[in-house]
C-alpha cells in the first residue's frame, strides 16, 4: 500500500511565528508562557493569570481585510498552511486531488463572545454578517481550503485536544485509500479568553503558578498543578509517496502509521491506567508495520495535570517500553488544545530529521509514578528512525501517530 | 451634502470593509462584478452607510444598489 510522506511544515506558536523559530526555541529550552496583562484578569478575579500567547500576532502577518474577516483561530490556520504549502514547493496538483483536514478543539470562541457583546450592547444590526463563518469550527479548514483551491474535500475533525492529531490521522487514511494525492492537514486554536480560562480553572485542570509563568507548565514533575493554556497552529503537507516522487518533492519524513481509540470511561478524566491510550499507540505501531523496539522517541501529550501524565506514562511503558527517549513539549509551548497534536507531530518530524530531542521544561523532580527516560535540562542528541506522538482529548479520544525519517 | 462628499464617505466605508482602494471606487463601478464585494460585505457596508449618513437601507433597497453610483444617488435623495 502507498506510503504517506511529509513534504511541507508550517506553524505559528507561542515560541515563534514559523517552524524554524519554533523549533529553535524548543531545542533551546525556551518558554512561551507569559503573565496575562489584560484588564479582564482582574475584573473576573481569575485564578489563572498566565498563558502561552502567540509569539507573532497573526493579524500582523495577514492583509488587513483578511484579518478582519477571519477569526483568530482561522488566521493561525491559514498562516501555518501557507508556510507548509510554500515549504512543500506549492505542489501542482489537480484541485480535485487536493484535500484539507484541519481540526480545532474550540473554534471561533472569540468571535462568538465578541458578537454576543455587540448584540447585547448595541442590538441586532451591529452583529457582523460574518459571525457564523467566523465562529464555525470548520472555519479554519474551510479557509485553508479556499486559500489553496482544494476541491477534494475539506474536513474539520473535532476531538478536543486530540483534534490536530486526528486531522493527521484522517489525512493518512485518505491518502492510503488513494482518495486524493495531497492533503494539507493539522490543527488550529486561539481561545485565550476569560470563559475558557474560567471553565478550565473550575475543572481544577490549570496551573495557578501565576508568579512564575515560565516554570508553571511542569509535565511529569511531582509538583505539577495543571496545564497552561496556549494558542497556535501546526500544519503539514502530506502526499502519496508516488505523487511526491513524480514531482521531485523533498521528503522531510513519513507519517508511517496512525492509531485511534476511545476510553469509554469518563467525559474528561483519562482512564487512569492508560489502557485506551496504549491501544492507540499499539494500533499505530501495527499500521506502521513496526515493533515497539523500533521506536526511539516519544513526544508525549503530558499536559502536566496530576492524573493525565501518570496514565500516559503507563500507556507508553506498556505499548512501547522504557527504552524510548521521551520529551513533553507542553512545558515550553503550553497546551495548544486542538493544535497540540499537529505542532507536536511537527516537532517529531524535526527531531527525526535532526537527531535531537528537545528538553522537557520544568521537570526537576520526576513523579515516582513515571518510569521513563525523559529528556530534561538541555536537548539530547540521539540517532532516531521512528517516533511516536501521543494526543488525548476530553471525551476520551486517543490518537497516536508514528513518524519515521525520510 | 454633495454627491462628491457622499462618494468620498462611501469609498472610505468600502475600503474599510473590503479593502478596495478608494481611487477605484467610482460611480460606474459594480459592487459585485467589478469591485468583487460579496453579499456579506454588502450587509456590513449597508450598516455603516446607515450610521454615517443617517439613512435607512432596507434589504429590498440594498438588493437594487448594483453600482457605487446607485448607492450615492440613494443616499443623496434619502438623506
Amino acid at each position: 500500500m502507498t506510503e504517506v510522506v511529509i513534504t511541507g511544515l508550517g506553524a505559528t506558536t507561542p515560541l515563534g511565528g514559523d517552524v524554524a523559530s519554533t523549533w529553535d526555541a524548543l531545542r533551546a529550552g525556551k518558554s512561551g508562557v507569559v503573565a496575562l496583562t489584560e484588564d479582564w484578569v482582574d475584573r473576573f478575579d481569575l485564578p489563572v493569570r498566565i498563558a502561552a500567547k502567540l509569539a507573532v500576532e497573526p493579524a500582523d502577518a495577514l492583509p488587513r481585510v483578511q484579518a478582519r474577516r477571519w477569526d483568530r483561530c482561522e488566521q493561525v490556520a491559514v498562516i501555518a498552511a501557507r508556510e507548509a504549502w510554500r515549504h512543500a514547493g506549492a505542489p501542482e496538483v489537480e484541485p480535485e486531488r487536493l484535500a484539507v483536514v484541519i481540526g480545532t478543539g474550540i473554534g471561533g470562541a472569540l468571535t462568538l463572545l465578541g458578537q454576543d457583546d455587540l448584540l447585547e450592547n448595541f442590538g441586532m444590526r451591529k452583529v457582523s454578517p460574518l459571525t457564523i463563518p467566523m465562529l464555525m469550527p470548520n472555519g479554519p479548514a474551510a479557509h485553508v481550503g479556499l486559500d489553496l483551491g482544494a476541491r477534494g474535500g475539506v474536513h474539520a475533525p473535532v476531538a478536543a485536544c486530540a483534534s490536530g492529531a486526528e486531522a493527521l490521522a484522517i489525512a493518512w487514511r485518505m491518502l492510503r485509500a488513494g482518495e486524493v494525492d495531497v492533503v494539507v492537514a493539522g490543527g488550529a486554536e486561539a481561545c485565550i479568553i476569560p470563559i475558557t480560562l474560567a471553565g478550565f480553572a473550575q475543572m481544577r485542570a490549570m496551573s495557578t503558578r501565576n508568579d512564575e509563568p515560565e516554570r508553571a507548565s511542569r509535565p511529569f514533575d511531582i509538583a505539577r498543578d495543571g496545564f497552561v493554556l496556549g494558542e497556535g497552529a501546526g500544519v503539514m503537507v502530506l502526499e502519496r509517496a508516488e505523487f511526491a516522487a513524480a514531482r521531485g518533492a523533498t521528503r522531510h519524513g513519513r507519517l508511517a502509521g496512525v492509531g485511534t481509540s476511545s476510553d469509554g470511561h469518563h467525559i474528561t478524566a483519562p482512564e487512569p491506567e492508560g489502557i485506551g491510550a496504549g491501544r492507540a499507540i499499539s494500533a499505530a505501531l501495527r499500521t506502521a508495520g513496526l515493533d515497539k523496539s523500533d521506536i526511539g522517541h516519544v513526544n508525549a501529550h503530558a499536559t502536566a495535570t496530576p492524573v493525565g501524565d501518570v496514565a500516559e506514562a503507563a500507556a507508553i511503558r506498556t505499548a512501547i517500553g522504557d527504552h524510548a527517549v521521551v520529551t513533553a513539549p507542553k512545558g515550553a509551548l503550553g497546551h495548544l488544545l486542538g493544535a497540540a497534536g499537529a505542532v507536536e507531530g511537527l516537532a517529531c518530524v524535526l527531531a527525526l530529521r535532526d537527531g535531537v530531542v528537545p528538553p522537557t521544561l520544568n521537570l526537576e523532580d520526576l513523579d515516582p509514578g513515571v518510569q521513563l527516560d525523559i529528556v530534561t535540562g538541555s536537548a539530547r542528541e540521539v540517532e532516531l528512525h521512528a517516533a511516536v506522538n501521543d494526543s488525548f482529548g476530553f471525551g476520551g479520544h486517543n490518537v497516536a501517530l508514528v513518524f519515521t525519517s525520510a | 451634502m454633495t454627491n462628491e462628499e457622499i462618494l468620498r464617505g462611501l469609498a472610505e466605508i468600502v475600503n474599510e470593509v473590503a479593502g478596495v482602494e478608494t481611487s477605484e471606487i467610482t460611480p460606474e463601478k459594480s459592487f459585485v462584478d467589478e469591485l468583487d464585494i460579496d453579499s456579506l460585505s454588502m450587509v456590513e457596508i449597508a450598516v455603516q452607510v446607515e450610521d454615517r449618513f443617517g439613512v435607512k437601507v432596507p434589504d429590498e433597497v440594498l438588493a437594487n444598489l448594483k453600482t457605487v453610483g446607485d448607492a450615492v444617488d440613494y443616499v443623496a435623495k434619502t438623506i
